[in-house]
Formats: structure tokens, sequence, C-alpha cells
């Protein structure tokens, strides 16, 4: 059953509420991407996606969603837990000892959901290429997500990757960017600018396609249009424009909360702008 | 009489390519990539068998293993194939992340490893991928001694199931092992029995040590010759058996001294059985342009240093 887009709303909500908490209670992690991307992960697993919580690796039949930026795992985890994957209560042990919600997104631990390690960053991309093309010989219909970072475009291994993609025809593979224009010691485009990060990747060979990564109804038309331009012979590319720390007035649109977690204060000014919608963990 | 003897010689990289021509066609899902190498790995026949499974990555070594890794995820087993190198080194951390501490079912496949390269040069004989690899939690490594054993490790990782590491050479090399010799991995073969010393070798080294054991049994020395394939898991048992015996050990391998079969060794002997260590292997220093034979003279791994290193620890008993 398809969740009315209302619905989608508060999750975004309770998702932002359980990233800050969890960041807040470990006192670190990553808030500023988690939040930039919630609608985007809300979308994909409570609309776009077909997937089964009940988790298996290989997900024949199923939609793949792989995280290249794995720093970003609060969001991921949430979205997981809230899609079935796992307890809402096991976000409470987020980055403790003895948890299997790593400070970066591993296997190791048999978290349901997560394919790969991610945190080094700029290996996500190949990986779900790789996956694509897996389910390409076995006959397999579903697609296969991934999303970046854009400081991550600096590094090598992507631009290998998406030469690759185009290259094989990789045309079951949605791919996005996460388009912040923050990284860790500032803006990107005092960082390393990315130029024009579209012509890049249209004279890669991907099909490129820009949309707002905030506004739930534009994040899912973009992906579902994404899913249109798939299957023509081309990767896909969503540019997804975001606003690191969306939804947490005072973490807006800085880098400074790329890594950074709320004090006691803090959090409370946040939580006091994100409702309690369908039930903290 | 040494009951190992040859007549021809062959690069072990064709047994690697033998083999996964073999594998493919036991086992659809076994699938290869390929860095812009595949006539120098000899996956030649793999990719004209089976067209759809071999995947060619171009000079972007990086991307396949993160490829792999990927493929491995929705159930494939892939064996990605180029130059030792570039199967380590440049690729260090993608394997660690997205294959070693994601557990994935990868099998990296590394020709032109050590001195024996050659003429290339330094740039590419690599002499520090044995220790990197086997210090990745859970990687499996292999280091066969010639054509036929290479062969039987490639088909062998087929039905191994983790990452695993596969290391072999460019130089046409003694074929002295029997082409159904058992091959376990984890397992060492014992290629030679003796009571005054042990000789634990892996890869061209080991047909190094079968001679170097010819040598000494003219000087009344009685070696043991102990073929220590797989590095990781290291065969404790094995090693400590022959070391209770001989109550002395050489080791031999195309590597650097730091990080190889012989740490290894060494490190097991401290801990449960502390012998005397004697080691052949590339002393803290990088190779150069010249053929196999002169580089391996000349950086001390030809079979007379194991002949000179037995001898020393033998004294040290």
């Amino acid at each position: 059953m398809t969740k009315p887009t209302s619905d989608l709303h508060k999750l975004c909500t309770q998702i932002r509420r359980d990233i800050v908490r969890m960041v807040h209670s470990c006192q670190s992690g990553h808030p500023g991407g988690s939040l930039g991307c919630t609608e985007f992960f809300v979308a994909l697993y409570f609309r776009i996606m077909k997937h089964d919580p009940r988790f298996s690796m290989a997900g024949h039949g199923e939609d793949l969603f792989f995280l290249s930026n794995g720093h970003i795992s609060p969001v991921f985890y949430a979205t997981l837990a809230r899609a079935g994957y796992f307890d809402v209560k096991e976000l409470a042990t987020f980055r403790q000892i003895n948890s299997r919600l790593q400070g970066h997104p591993a296997t190791h631990e048999h978290l349901p959901g997560i394919r790969v390690a991610s945190g080094s960053l700029g290996q996500g991309l190949s990986v779900a290429i790789g996956a694509a093309q897996a389910k390409k010989l076995n006959q397999d219909d579903r697609f296969v997500y991934v999303l970046m970072g854009d400081g991550e475009q600096q590094e090598g291994q992507i631009w290998e990757a998406g030469m690759y993609a185009a290259h094989h025809r990789v045309d079951n593979l949605i791919a996005t960017i996460d388009y912040n224009g923050q990284q860790i010691d500032g803006p990107v485009k005092e960082i390393i600018d990315l130029k024009n990060l579209r012509a890049k990747w249209e004279s890669f060979g991907w099909e490129v396609q820009e949309f707002d990564g905030n506004n739930l109804d534009s994040v899912i038309a973009g992906l579902e249009r994404a899913k249109t331009l798939a299957g023509k012979g081309k990767p896909v590319l969503n540019l997804m424009t975001t606003v690191m720390g969306q939804g947490v007035d005072y973490m807006m649109g800085s880098h400074k909360w790329h890594g950074v977690a709320p004090n006691d204060e803090e959090l409370k000014k946040a939580l006091a702008q994100l409702e309690e919608t369908v039930g903290d963990y | 009489m040494t009951q190992f003897s040859f007549t021809e010689k062959k690069d072990t990289r064709s047994g690697f390519g033998a083999g996964l021509l073999e594998l493919g066609r036991q086992n659809d899902q076994v699938v290869g990539l390929c860095a812009d190498l595949t006539g120098s790995l000899k996956m030649d026949a793999f990719k004209k068998e089976f067209p759809a499974r071999f995947f060619q990555v171009g000079i972007a070594e990086a991307n396949m293993i993160g490829l792999a890794a990927g493929m491995s995820t929705v159930g494939k087993i892939p064996f990605t194939g180029t130059f030792a190198n570039f199967s380590t080194g440049r690729v260090y951390d993608q394997i660690r992340q997205s294959i070693a501490y994601s557990g994935k079912n990868v099998k990296i496949c590394a020709s032109h490893a050590g001195l024996t390269l050659g003429e290339d040069g330094a740039t590419h004989q690599i002499l520090e991928d044995i220790g990197m690899m086997k210090m990745l939690p859970g990687m499996t490594v292999i280091v066969p001694c010639d054509y036929n054993q290479t062969k039987a490790a490639t088909i062998a990782l087929g039905s191994h199931v983790g990452p695993a590491y596969l290391r072999f050479g460019r130089p046409g090399w003694p074929v002295f092992t029997a082409s159904d010799r058992p091959f376990t991995i984890g397992k060492a073969d014992v290629m030679i029995t003796g009571p005054d010393v042990t000789i634990f070798a892996c890869g061209h080294l080991v047909w190094q040590a079968i001679e170097a054991e010819a040598a000494l049994r003219e000087k009344g020395i009685r070696a043991e010759v102990i073929n220590l394939h797989t590095i990781k898991p290291l065969d404790v048992e094995a090693i400590l058996r022959s070391a209770e015996k001989t109550r002395c050990v050489v080791t031999a391998e195309e590597h650097q001294i730091n990080g190889g079969l012989g740490d290894s060794v060494a490190q097991v002997l401290a801990r449960f059985r502390p012998t005397p260590v004697e080691m052949v292997a590339v002393n803290d220093s990088f190779g150069e342009s010249g053929t196999p034979a002169q580089l391996l003279k000349k950086y001390g791994l030809s079979p007379e240093n194991i002949v000179e290193a037995a001898i020393r620890v033998t004294s040290r008993k």
C-alpha cells in the first residue's frame, strides 16, 4: 500500500527528529547532510523503490540502494528503521560500543538494509554499477540507486566509474548527487570548485536532470522521471539541490554542521522545530 | 635424485587463465573483470567463451574493485585481473572497505608479482603485496608455485567463500607438480621430507627450494621442503610439526622480508615454539630492471642463497 504524501511529510519530520536525537546522544556523527537528504530517503524507501524489509543481501527482484557518502548514516539508519528493517529502538545504539549502527554504514555487524560498507569516499558508485550489471546478467529488471555527495565528486574513482557506466550502457542505474555546496572545510566552491557539474556528467555520457531535494513532491516527481529516463542506453544522474541542515534553522546552509553534534541546549532548540509525528524511538 | 623434475616451463599466469576458463564452464556465476591487461593475465579464453560474463574495465583499477564488490553483492563470483601492483597497492583502500570489511566474495587475481616480472623494473615489481593483503581481516592469501598449482588454486577459489588474493607471475617457470596433485586452501604441501632443516617457501621460490634441497643433500644436509602456498590462513599445525622435527627453519619468498611468508612463519614459531629462522627474501629494497634470473641472483633469492641460509640456520640449533 502506498502511503499518502501527507504521511511521508510526517515521516520526514520524524526522521529529522531521529537524526538530531541520534547524533546528540552519542555527541558525534553528521547531522548536516543527513537532514538535507531526508526527503530523498523517505521518497526512495516509502514511494519509489520496490524493496523488502525482510532483507536479503542479493535482493533479487528488488530495487537496491547504495549510500556512497556513508557519513550521512543517521538518515539512512533512521529511514531503514522506520521502513521496518529493524526496530526503531535500535537507533538509540548509534555509534555506541557493540552496536550494529556503526559510525559509517557497515555489513560487518549484519545490519539489515546495508549492502556495502561506505565512509571512505568515492567508492559507492562503482559498487552500484557492478550491482546493476549483475542484475542485467540475472535478467532482473529492477533498478539500482546510489547517492553521492557533491564534495565527493572530487574523488578520482567517481570519474572512472562515470566513464565506465556510460561506455557499458548501464541504464538500470539511477545515481543522485546531494548538491548542497558544502564540505567539511567550507563551501565546495572555495575548496575545489566543481564548476559545471551537469556539463561534466553530460559530457561523460550520462542522462542528467535536476530537482529540488528538499521539496518532497519534487523529489518524488524527479525520481519517477528518472525511472522513465532509464532503460534508454544511458545511466541516469540526478543533480539534487539540497540545503545542508534542512529543517533545523541554526544548522541550515552551513558546512559547520557537517559533522558536529548539537549540545543539550541546541537539541532542545532543534526538537522545538521538529514535531514528534509518529513517535520517538 | 629429487622426486621433482620438469620437462617444460610455463608461466603461472597461464595456469590462472586455464583455471578461470575451466571454472567458467563449471559455474555460471563466475565473472571476470580486467583492467586493460586481458592478454597479460591470460583471460582471453574466458573472455572469448563467456563474453557476457567478462567486463573490460579499462585502466581504472579502483573502479574495478568497486564493480566486483557490487557484482558479488548480487551473487556473482567476480575474479579481477591486473598486475599485482595495481591489484593491491593502488587500490588498497577500495579492497579494504568495499571488499574485505564488507565481506565480499571477490577473488583478486594478480599477475607479474615480484622481481621475476623482470625488465619493467621496480615500479611494477611489487614486493609488499603479500603483507598488505594478509593484514586485512578475513582475507585469504594464496601464492601458488607453478602452472599446475595456479590452475588448481584458481579452481579451488571458485568454491571458497570470502575475499581472496591470488598471486602469480610472468616468467616461464618449471612445471614440477603433477596436474592431479591435491590442492587445498590453507593446507601446506609437504614436497620433500627430511630431518635436518625445514625450508618453507611459496610461489616461484618453491622450485628454488627444491633445487637447494638437492644441493644440501650433497653436503650431507637433509632438508624438508614445504610449499606454504596459503599464507593466510596459515597452516600452523604443519609449521609446528616440521619445526618440532628439524628444529631450524628457512623461509623463502619473492617478497620483502617485512610482511611476507617469513614473518608469518616466524610469528608462529616465536609464539608457540621458538626456533632459529633464516629468511630468504628481499631485504627492504626496491628491485630494478633485469632478467628474472639476474634479479633473483642480485637480490639474494637464488637456490644458493637458500643453501647458505640452511647451513647458517643449522649451525644455530
